[in-house]
């Protein structure tokens, strides 16, 4: 009871890396609460391949689901587990992705628990509440922080009295550690049947194709990245050339993959990735709030822009003041004479 | 087969340009400060709904969508595109809605509507980007949701035929009707208003758009289909205890504008010997290299 949950969510049998990030960050605040950090898992043959991806984490108590038709997710089979769980185990909080498949879930399970939900926290702490409307103080809620209105303010969200209190972070945002204190590390393996009902799978999955990551831009030390002002397809194209001999990925602004120049995968920002490269390298990138909200905690940020006094200068270690054409071609030549 | 399909618009302020005065001291948003737009996943939603519509004769299309009198502009654009018909949902009662008592008033006025088979909405709004109120609204009804949709290939014998993106790759999923389907912003985009269709319904009004002595209301009575529906909380039968800032478990403690902490940064020129010498700095500082 009132103990912090995290779902952790699979591909197959390979738990996604945002769910370990979130079970570092879980085991913090179960750790800060007094309380433990329980996990539930739900899939197909996951029973042996997932339990040694989730402990070291810090898990006390670990529920894997293992049944037919639980992978490909669907939203009623899992929503089943979740609400059916909950109910016995009331949880004060439950973590999860801020993926395809948490943010299916989340909201069904929270409609079904009448529960609050907070979707892409950036951060999450513990904290007292007083409602100035009637008057009443809580002590210990989850601080569910989060950019809002395209990432112009940041709001603290609490939920008072609904629990639990669940919350949704995306890839990227928290950092996973293996957990070097004391966890009980208990792994249980319930009936499905028991929480699902039969009816629960409608949803047919007729084709499921997932390619592995074209790229590590969460992960890369360098990250190349480019805004409106590579003026097109062919213009970003530029970055690559420079990624390849820094060795560095790709990233993009939100700017630069609605007008086609790339992949909406490569965007960083707010409603993309989060990166902390040692070096973030903004070419033709102005800056809104909502970019800078990806990329601000780059060890060392350069800013390649032909405006002095773009937005993204004033967070720059590095500003130089030119057109990209000029600028990424004597990146590369000067760093292949230098490096040797 | 003839559908019934709703499709969810919201009307929102347009986030790109924020102002200071866009909060209210109670941290919820002060939509009169901002310009207004159709939310743009919902056009997204507004298309699907109108390719079934055609690849299924007989079906029609209703525009819901919750907000002040104003959001009555939502439908009228809606039906600008080919939309039947719309419903605004507008009550003080309403104000002040997290994404759970939102989802409770829209199912509670879909369920009024009665007989739907489709509810399409656009995968999230660019003013919260919960991405929650599609699936909320779904378990309120008990419909089965599929979310983020690139395309509704087809809807036949009560199953939909759905290609969805999911992290990393895409799905293809059949899923009974009735059906709740959310739609991402780069599916299809929606189809230009028509010019017919503006010009029949370019007086379409809610009541509360209105004044008391309107001068068409000859004209609103001649036409019925000028007049669209308006419904309270008491309309839709809503419960006022789960309906706006009553009905919503999560609340907003603070809020605080966004200041980047300022560097001082060092600014070179695109000279070669500016770039090389930054070049060499950081190779030797073993930043790069």
């Amino acid at each position: 009871m009132n103990n912090v949950f995290v779902y952790c969510e699979i591909e197959g049998t390979t738990v996604a890396e945002v769910s370990q990030e979130l079970l570092t960050k879980g085991r913090k605040l179960a750790d800060r609460l007094g309380v433990e950090l329980h996990a539930v898992v739900a899939g197909t043959g996951i029973k042996g391949a997932v339990e040694f991806q989730i402990l070291p984490y810090g898990v006390d108590k670990l529920f894997v689901f293992d049944g037919k038709d639980l992978f490909p997710y669907t939203s009623a089979p899992h929503t089943d587990i979740l609400v059916n769980l909950f109910k016995e185990e009331k949880p004060q909080i439950c973590l999860m992705g801020a993926t395809v498949i948490g943010r299916d879930l989340g909201p069904r399970v929270s409609s079904s628990l009448s529960s609050g939900l907070t979707a892409d926290c950036t951060q999450l702490g513990i904290g007292d509440f007083d409602d100035v409307k009637t008057g009443k103080s809580y002590k210990d809620l989850l601080y569910q922080i989060r950019p809002a209105f395209g990432g112009n303010i940041v709001a603290t969200i609490v939920n008072p009295d609904h629990r639990p209190q669940m919350a949704t972070v995306r890839s990227g945002v928290m950092q996973k550690a293996l957990y070097e204190g004391n966890f009980r590390g208990e792994v249980v393996y319930p009936e499905v049947g028991k929480y699902v009902s039969p009816e629960a799978y409608v949803v047919k999955v007729l084709d499921h194709h997932v390619e592995a990551a074209k790229h590590n831009l969460k992960g890369a030390s360098i990250v190349v990245s480019g805004g409106y002002g590579m003026g097109s397809r062919e213009g970003f194209d530029m970055l690559f050339d420079l990624a390849k001999v820094l060795h560095a990925e790709v990233g993009a602004s939100r700017a630069a993959v609605d007008a086609g120049f790339c992949d909406a995968d490569r965007q960083v920002g707010q409603t993309g990735v989060t990166v902390h490269p040692k070096v973030y390298i903004a070419c033709g990138i102005s800056g809104q709030i909502q970019h800078i909200a990806g990329m601000q905690d780059s060890s060392i940020i350069i800013s390649v822009n032909s405006d002095p006094d773009a937005p993204i200068n004033r967070i720059a270690d590095y500003v130089i003041v030119g057109t990209v054409e000029e600028v990424i071609p004597k990146l590369i030549k000067y760093y292949k004479k230098n490096s040797k | 087969m003839t559908l019934k399909i709703v499709v969810l618009a919201k009307q929102v302020p347009d986030t790109r340009n924020v102002g200071k005065d866009a909060m209210t001291a109670e941290g919820t948003v002060n939509r009169a400060a901002l310009p207004a737009i159709f939310n743009p996943d919902d056009l997204n939603a507004l298309e699907q709904a109108l390719r079934l519509k055609e690849q299924n004769p007989g079906s029609s299309v209703s525009i819901l969508t919750m907000g002040p009198p104003r959001a009555g502009e939502i439908i009228r654009q809606g039906l600008f595109r080919g939309a039947d018909d719309g419903y605004l949902l507008t009550d003080r009662l309403f104000a002040g809605a997290d994404t759970l008592a939102t989802s409770y008033a829209l199912a509670t006025a879909i369920r009024k509507i009665g007989g739907v088979d489709l509810v399409i909405g656009g995968r999230q709004a660019i003013d919260g980007d919960t991405a929650q109120v599609g699936p909320q609204v779904a378990e309120k009804l008990g419909m089965t949701q599929v979310t983020y949709a690139q395309e509704i290939l087809k809807v036949k014998d009560g199953k939909a035929t759905i290609r969805r993106s999911i992290d990393g790759g895409v799905e293809t999923v059949e899923a009974p009707l009735p059906l709740v389907v959310t739609v991402n912003g780069t599916a299809a985009p929606c189809r230009p208003q028509n010019a017919k269709l503006v010009m029949k319904y370019k007086y379409a009004t809610c009541p509360s758009e209105r004044s008391a002595e309107d001068p068409r209301a000859a004209l609103y009575a001649e036409r019925p289909y000028l007049t669209l529906t308006q419904w309270s909380v008491a309309d839709v039968g809503g419960d006022p205890g789960q309906c706006g800032f009553a009905g919503s478990p999560t609340r907003v403690k603070s809020v605080q504008s966004i200041v980047f902490q300022a560097k001082e940064s060092k600014t070179l020129a695109a000279s070669d010997a500016d770039v090389e010498g930054l070049i060499q700095e950081l190779i030797s500082e073993k930043i790069i290299g």
